[in-house]
This record gives structure tokens, C-alpha cells and sequence, in this order.
């Protein structure tokens, strides 16, 4: 006889079962749809949607449903030429809202409520870009390093210790050396206090006793992590500016951040936005001395920065800058008296320099300083390296009309600048410059047909597994199919509840397990008609069957294991997705192949008397 | 149906076998040597392109759209499809992707406006490196690791065989990509080493066989018994290829082309491991002169061992 306990056989029921409830999401399919969300980041209300409804209808254009979905508005349409019109088409209609391409899935309600969800589709099955982006370390050292010698300085001028002068000698060092050799202590209580983290070293400095200062490596580390965090923090303030369903922004190994933006269909204007460090700067126009006459000597005068306008018209500066970009507390893009203009709002410090400067020079000419930095490698030491360069450009020289503060207004630029600058000053600036240093942008073609694809070719492997098993082994054969095909269930549910996005590797991992999870019922399947051939009746048989392959099957698929978790922990994006579905893969199969099967066999043979087994082979 | 009386004589094959498999390593390390790999852009970075027409893709036109603009030895050919074209270009002197994208479509799109981008993908040169190194060490610790597992179960002897199949499948795996010159991308070094893991598979079912009969079968020489025990398990063997075979033909076949060469690494790889299971893992450890005392778990063997 062979029986499983009861609770056996109830355990392999509710696994399944719940397998079932968790991968049921899957099979109701998605809506191409919208996703709107108003700009300034507050919840979009139900006023909204009636506003978005007659647009749709305005433009005769067909959707499903428009309803709100926790802070967001969604809409949903039958297909994708609908989706794209309507998202012009509510971009027009919805000022001050972020409209974005997304899709819907189709979920029942009730599945939801109780907090199921589809597997999530990686870029390369619904489309998208995937932007690594790498952030200059070195640099962000380099700020931190200046920032310190420069302090240096000022306090050794304050206590007037007498110094060859504070030098970056490379790398993070410091040194300098000091006149007064009776001094060198004071000067040491100088750099502890400044901060007690630095590493102090005495040297000899152009043959004068001095210092030599280093960051510790806690410094460096600390330094290191800001940056990236901060950059972190910008880049997903820009994504969200650009408005993506589900963007993912986030750290990649020591000095990496990776973005998605799945449903994004125009690249260039995604890096541009990502990349780009535009900022304002405010300054009094020079009018007391020559511009023309500056640009043609190359030298301006001393307290002026010479600059130039997009025409090549030169222009001068007065070096103490009102404000900057990061006293801005808001900006938003408009027209004004038909010109296209940014509209920004400065923080109280930015406010007060603003109206003390306005009051003492009315009527004087003030000029907007448009800096933009965009990251280049260039070769340094037969090394590429990452370096910024900028360019400053006078955006509009404006004689000042009245006294304003925090409010007040930008020309100068064309729409689409004004537009970006607008979206990058509010979005904040980028601490440390960025480097892409890998794009893969999937069409969203391309994308379904990935999904096409990879369900034909799991599903065509599927079905000859499951004929070959059932020719080959009979009834066996037809329970070994009823386990492939929990562990196809499984699988799903597992992703589903681990939201591990799928991906075209990942699919092509459980291809791969459909045809090795059988390895599993082969091995027990050939030890039966082993015992069976020696002799022994089937019932025993079936039980040695099962109990000798175990250890096998155990060996094998751990071995496997171990290769999928290396996968797993060196590989990124693609290989990591196959890793998961085929590590998961071949636990599932653990379980359905050896317990799930067991239930059916003993089920089927296990509680009567059996004169032959139908397992195929031979002499069975 | 395969007889479940075979008795083929494996082992006494195995110097024909071990000849044709120096041959066959020697050649991929060879061709690896003089040809080496055709790198794919996640190695070598570059930018690379593909795009569908709405009709017949006219390459040469394309080429010559692309060296107009100003790239350099441009690798355009068709996808799949004679509507799909996939373009490829070494880095660029100016290393933001984007760019290049948008000179390549503004270039194309002049030409034929039917033209629709199906994917771009840019890889910098700082990550093709990196990924390199990685793929590399990935491959080196999922070895280590295998060579550690196997010796806790089964003893060194058995642990140098396994490993020793692993190398050879890992190399003429490689060689088949190399001389035939079929890319070579990051999703190759996942089959690869999932083949690693499948080949595994075959060796330790094989092994855990002859350990098997190593006990039961107290008569017989140790060539003897590796000979019952692979016969033993030929079924199995067969079976689960079949079985794996058959889904990745379908992966190769359906799978589109992304994937098809991630298919054929591992279609090649069951044929090696399978192969290797049996003439290159079980020839191995004969040749360490396996023992009964070398297969039963070290708890066992340190009480046969005491006086």
C-alpha cells in the first residue's frame, strides 16, 4: 500500500490552490492607458475627470474607462494608436498636469482588493529605456578637497600664520608649509579644529617645515555615498518631472545609479532632461566700462566677467552674483505677452537679496546668466576621464523696471529651453556631473512581440514535453504533465507575489525548467521500471522508486542551484532575470516533481491491489 | 525504446573518446587563440540599432546613408527578417550614446521615412570591461563552488572528474562560438553557465550511480562497475536531453533572435554534457584509480579507516 497522511496530500492542495489564486491575475491581460498626475505633485481630484472626459469625446477619441486611481487619474483605451492621441490630446487640454504612458492591467477588482497583482513586465517585454548612469567620484572628492584648502587658507590669513601657500599636491592632499617654525603647533589646531576627521601628517614642504593633509577614508566614503544619494534624489525628481508609470531609480554597485522608464517612447528628450545641470544665475550688467572693448582685449576689467549673448553680442558682468538657481523655490513654464517665459519663485534669503539689489539699482540693466554643464571624457594621464564643461550664455539683459522680490519672470529662451529649464530647476540640481554609460531603449513593438514569442515558444515546449512524457511513460508520464504543469503555475505565482520583473531571458529560464523539471519524474520513473524488471511488485516498486532517486534528484538540482545563484549575484538586468526564473524554477519542481506526483501515483495505485503498472517500457 | 539490457562498453572506448576530445579542445583553444570571439556589444561597447522597414530593407543604401554621415565601418545586416536590420557601430569618439542614436535616425529616416527604431542599445566602454572581468570570476567561483560541493559528497576523485568535464564543456562551448563566428553577448555566459549546472546534473546522477553499485556490487573492477552503472542510467540520460532538447529547439525557433543564440549555446552544451558525463567525468576518475573508498561519504569512510 501507499499512502500519504492526509495532511499531505491537503498541503499539496493548498499549494496549489494558492498558486492558482496568485498567478489568476495574469490571464486577464492589460489596457494600454494613461496615467495623469497634476505637476506640483498634489492628488488629482474627481473635479478632474470630468474635464478629461470631454476632451476624449472632443476629439472623438475611444476609451474604456476614466476613473481615479489613488492620486492619480487613469485612463484606459482599446489600443495604442487611442492611447498616443489622447495623450496629445489631454497634453493640450491639462495644463500643469503630467500625462504618461502606461499600461493598465485588467485585474478584477476583487483580486486587487485583496492585494494580488500581475507578474511586472521588465523593458525589454513592454518597452521602455534603461539609462546607467555612472557618477564622477573623483570629482565629488575633488569639490570636497577645494572646499577645505580654501578654508584653510582663510584661517591661516585670519591668525596670520605665514604659509607657502595652501596646495592641492594631487589626488585628496593638502600641504603647505609654514614660515615660522615656532608656529607649527597653532597651525595643527588650526586643520583639528577645522575638522578632526582629516588625517594630519608633519612633512617638509619647499624645504620648510608644514603639513600634510589628507581625507580619512570614512570621509571618502561619506563623500562618495552623498554624491550618489543626491544624485539618486535628482534623478528621480527629474523622472517624476517627466512623468513615467513605475519609473525605477536606483544605486548600482559603488558608483552607479540605474534608471527605467518603462512606456518612455522618445529617448533624447529623457537623457536630455536626466543629464543635462542647467541653472540661473542673476547678475548686475557692468555699464560703466566697454564690453566691446573687453571681448576684443580678451580681458575684462577687474571686478567684471565678460559673457556673451546668443548673438555673440558681448556683455559684462558684475562678479557679486544676486542669486543663484538653488535660492529658487519654484519654476514653471509659460507665455507672457506672447513670449515664451519661465515664471520663478526664490526662497526668503534669495527674496530679500533680490529687493535689496532692485531698490538700489532701478532703471540699470540686469542680465540672466543660462549655465548649462554637460559631462565629457577626456583622456588625462592616458586615462579617460570624466570632466564637466561649461557654458555660460546671457539668456536677457533687462533694465530693471520696478522692485520685485520672489516673484518674477524669465525671457529669452525659446519654448522648448524654456520648458526644460523650468523642469530642471525645480527638479534640482545635480551635486556631482553623470556620465551615461549604457542605454537599451525597446520600442514598444519590439516589446510585444518579445511577449508573443516567448508565450509561443513556452507554451509549444510545453505541450511536447508533456505529449513525449505521456507517450513515453503512460499514466506516470500523465502525472509527471500534471506536475509540469503546477510548476508552470507555481512559477507564475512566485513572480507574481516576488514582483520580480519577467524579462525575455527570464522567460527563456523557464523554458529551460519546463524541460528539466521532467529530469526529476524521469529519474524516479526509470528507478520503477528498474525495480519492477528486478522483480519486485508494484507497490514496493513504486516506493523504491521514489525513495532511491531522491538523493539523486537532490544532488542534481542543488548543483544547479549553485549556478543559478552565481548567476544571480553577478549578473545584472538580463542574466539576473534568467537566474531567478530558473532558480525558482527548480525549487518549484522539487516539489511538484517528487510530492505533487506522489499524491497522484498513490492516488491512483496506492490504496488497492495492482497487478502492472502503466509506465511504459518493455517488460513493465 | 531504448532496451533496458544495454550493456555498452564505455569505458573501454574511452582512449578513441579521450583522443576525440583532446582533439576537439585543442581546436576550440586554437580557434579561441587565432580568432577569438565574435564580441557582442555588451563586451566590446559600441551602439547598435535595429530597425524595422516597411518593406525590404535596402542594406547597401543603408551603409552608405551611415558612412555619409561620418560612421565609420558600419555593421548593417538583416534581423530575422528581410524587413529588420540591425546596425552596429564601434564606440564613439564621443561617448554619449545618445547622440549617435539621433545622427543615425535623423540619417536614416532621411532616406526611407518608413523606417520605425525598434531598439537602441549604447554600451560604454567602462561597463564592457567590467562586465568581462565579471563574467569571467562568475565563471571561475561557480566552478569553485561546484568543485567544493561535489568533494563533500563524493570525495576528491570524483570532485577532479566533474571539474574536469565542467573545463572541457565550458571550453568547446566557447570554441563552437568561436569558430563559427556566431556572437557572443552576456546572454551566451548564462547559458553558459547553465550548461555548467545541466552538465552537472548528468555527471552527478551518473556518479551517484556508481557509488551505488560501488556498494552493492561487491565483485567486479572499478571499470566494471562505472560501465553498469552508465548503462544503468543511459535511459535517464537520453530522456532528459530529449525532454531539454526539444524546449530549446522551440526557444531557438520561436524564441526570435534575441534569444536564439542563448538556445544554441545551450543545444550545444547538452550535447557536450552529456557527452562529458559519461566519457570525460567517469574516464577522469577511473584514471585517478577510483575506489570504493573514494565514493562513500567521509563520515562512513573515516570508521572503515580506523585499525
Amino acid at each position: 500500500m501507499n499512502r500519504y497522511p492526509p495532511w499531505a496530500n491537503i498541503l499539496v492542495a493548498l499549494v496549489i490552490l494558492g498558486g492558482v489564486l496568485f498567478a489568476l491575475p495574469n490571464v486577464f491581460g492589460d489596457d494600454p492607458a494613461l496615467q495623469i498626475t497634476r505637476e506640483d505633485g498634489s492628488p488629482v481630484t474627481a473635479m478632474t475627470v470630468p474635464g478629461i472626459i470631454a476632451a476624449l469625446d472632443e476629439g472623438e477619441i475611444e476609451f474604456v474607462e476614466a476613473a481615479l486611481d489613488d492620486q492619480a487619474a487613469l485612463v484606459r483605451f482599446p489600443d495604442v494608436a487611442s492611447q498616443l492621441r489622447a495623450s496629445e490630446v489631454l497634453g493640450e487640454a491639462l495644463p500643469f498636469h503630467i500625462i504618461a504612458l502606461t499600461l493598465a492591467p485588467r485585474t478584477p477588482a476583487w483580486l486587487r482588493f485583496i492585494g494580488l497583482e500581475p507578474m511586472s513586465l521588465g523593458l525589454d517585454l513592454r518597452g521602455g529605456v534603461h539609462f546607467l548612469y555612472q557618477v564622477d567620484l573623483e570629482s565629488a572628492l575633488d569639490q570636497l578637497v577645494q572646499t577645505y584648502a580654501q578654508d584653510l587658507r582663510t584661517r591661516l590669513r585670519e591668525e596670520t600664520i605665514r604659509n607657502t601657500g595652501v596646495e592641492i599636491a594631487g589626488g585628496d592632499t593638502i600641504q603647505f608649509g609654514v614660515q615660522d617654525a615656532a608656529r607649527m603647533d597653532e597651525a595643527e589646531q588650526i586643520i583639528r579644529i577645522l575638522d578632526p576627521l582629516l588625517v594630519v601628517n608633519r612633512t617638509t614642504v619647499d624645504g620648510q617645515p608644514g603639513f600634510q593633509v589628507q581625507l580619512s577614508p570614512m570621509q571618502v566614503t561619506e563623500r562618495q555615498n552623498f554624491a550618489i544619494q543626491q544624485n539618486t534624489i535628482t534623478l528621480r525628481n527629474r523622472v517624476n518631472e517627466l512623468g513615467v508609470a513605475e519609473p525605477v531609480v536606483q544605486r548600482q554597485g559603488l558608483n552607479r545609479i540605474v534608471v527605467q522608464l518603462p512606456g518612455v517612447q522618445d529617448p533624447s528628450q529623457a537623457e536630455r532632461i536626466l543629464g543635462a545641470t542647467a541653472t540661473l544665475e542673476f547678475r548686475l550688467v557692468d555699464s560703466e566700462n566697454d564690453a566691446f572693448e573687453a571681448a576684443r582685449n580678451n580681458r575684462p576689467p577687474l571686478g567684471s566677467l565678460l559673457r556673451f549673448q546668443r548673438d555673440g553680442t558681448p556683455v559684462l558682468l558684475r562678479r557679486d552674483m544676486i542669486v543663484s538657481g538653488d535660492q529658487l523655490t519654484d519654476a514653471s513654464f509659460g507665455y507672457s505677452q506672447g513670449q515664451p517665459a519661465v515664471f520663478v519663485r526664490l526662497n526668503s534669503q534669495g527674496a530679500s537679496r533680490m529687493l535689496e539689489t532692485t531698490q538700489a539699482n532701478l532703471r540699470r540693466p540686469m542680465a540672466v546668466l543660462f549655465i548649462e554643464e554637460k559631462p565629457e571624457l577626456v583622456e588625462r594621464d592616458g586615462e579617460q576621464v570624466l570632466r564637466n564643461t561649461r557654458e555660460e550664455t546671457v539668456i536677457s539683459v533687462a533694465t530693471i523696471q520696478g522692485v520685485f522680490s520672489s516673484n518674477f519672470q524669465i525671457t529669452g529662451l525659446t519654448p522648448f529651453e524654456g520648458q526644460d529649464l523650468a523642469l530642471m530647476l525645480r527638479a534640482g540640481a545635480l551635486a556631482t556631473p553623470i556620465l551615461k554609460v549604457e542605454e537599451r531603449t525597446i520600442g514598444p513593438s519590439l516589446g510585444q512581440d518579445n511577449i508573443d514569442r516567448g508565450r509561443t515558444a513556452v507554451l509549444t515546449g510545453f505541450l511536447l514535453v508533456v505529449l513525449f512524457m505521456a507517450f513515453y511513460y503512460r499514466v506516470f508520464g500523465l502525472t509527471a504533465d500534471l506536475a509540469l504543469l503546477a510548476n508552470l503555475v507555481l512559477i507564475v505565482a512566485l513572480l507574481s507575489m516576488l514582483q520580480a520583473s519577467l524579462t525575455l531571458p527570464g522567460i527563456a529560464g523557464i523554458v529551460l525548467t519546463v524541460g528539466m523539471a521532467v529530469d526529476a519524474n524521469v529519474l524516479i520513473f526509470e528507478r520503477i521500471r528498474e525495480e519492477l524488471r528486478n522483480g519486485n511488485s508494484p507497490q514496493a516498486s513504486i516506493r523504491a522508486g521514489y525513495e532511491k532517486a531522491f538523493s539523486t534528484i537532490a544532488d542534481a538540482n542543488i548543483t544547479t542551484l549553485i549556478a543559478a545563484s552565481v548567476l544571480w549575484v553577478f549578473g545584472t538586468g538580463p542574466i539576473r532575470g534568467f537566474a531567478t526564473t530558473l532558480g525558482l524554477g527548480i525549487m518549484t519542481s522539487m516539489f511538484t516533481a517528487i510530492i505533487g506526483t506522489r499524491v497522484v501515483v498513490n492516488l491512483v495505485y496506492g490504496s488497492r491491489q495492482v497487478e502492472r503498472l502503466a509506465i511504459g517500457g518493455s517488460r513493465a | 525504446m531504448l532496451s533496458p539490457t544495454l550493456n555498452i562498453d564505455f569505458m573501454g572506448k574511452r582512449r578513441i573518446a579521450l583522443v576525440l576530445s583532446a582533439v576537439v579542445v585543442l581546436v576550440s583553444l586554437g580557434s579561441l587563440v587565432t580568432r577569438g570571439l565574435n564580441f557582442g556589444l555588451d563586451f566590446t561597447g559600441g551602439d547598435l540599432l535595429e530597425i524595422a522597414y516597411a518593406g525590404e530593407a535596402d542594406l547597401a543604401d543603408i551603409r552608405a546613408a551611415l558612412t555619409e554621415e561620418g560612421f565609420d565601418n558600419p555593421v548593417v545586416q538583416n534581423f530575422g527578417t528581410v524587413s529588420d536590420v540591425l546596425v552596429r557601430l564601434p564606440p564613439q569618439e564621443v561617448t554619449e550614446g545618445g547622440e549617435t542614436r539621433d545622427r543615425v535616425i535623423a540619417a536614416l529616416q532621411a532616406r526611407d521615412p518608413s523606417m520605425e527604431l525598434r531598439r537602441f542599445e549604447f554600451v560604454g566602454p567602462q561597463v564592457g570591461e567590467e562586465l568581462t572581468e565579471q563574467g569571467g570570476l562568475a565563471m571561475l567561483i561557480a566552478l569553485i563552488l561546484i568543485f567544493i560541493y561535489v568533494m563533500l559528497r563524493f570525495r576528491w576523485k570524483f570532485a577532479a572528474g566533474t571539474i574536469s568535464a565542467l573545463v572541457h564543456d565550458v571550453i568547446v562551448v566557447i570554441g563552437f562560438f568561436s569558430i563559427f563566428g556566431v556572437g557572443f553577448d552576456l546572454t551566451i555566459l548564462a547559458a553558459i553557465l547553465a550548461t555548467i549546472g545541466y552538465s552537472l546534473n548528468d555527471t552527478i546522477v551518473v556518479f551517484d550511480r556508481i557509488r551505488e553499485n560501488f556498494r552493492v556490487i561487491r565483485r567486479g573492477t572499478a571499470e566494471e562497475i562505472i560501465n553498469a552503472s552508465i548503462n544503468q542510467m543511459l535511459g535517464r540520460t537520453m530522456i532528459t536531453s530529449a525532454t531539454t532538447l526539444l524546449v530549446l529547439l522551440c526557444l531557438f525557433l520561436l524564441g526570435g533572435e534575441t534569444v536564439s543564440g542563448f538556445a544554441l549555446a545551450l543545444i550545444v552544451g547538452v550535447f557536450v554534457g552529456t557527452y562529458s558525463s559519461i566519457y570525460i567525468a567517469s574516464a577522469a576518475a577511473l584514471a585517478l584509480n577510483v575506489s570504493p573508498a573514494d565514493l562513500i561519504p567521509p563520515k562512513r569512510e573515516e570508521i572503515d579507516d580506523l585499525p
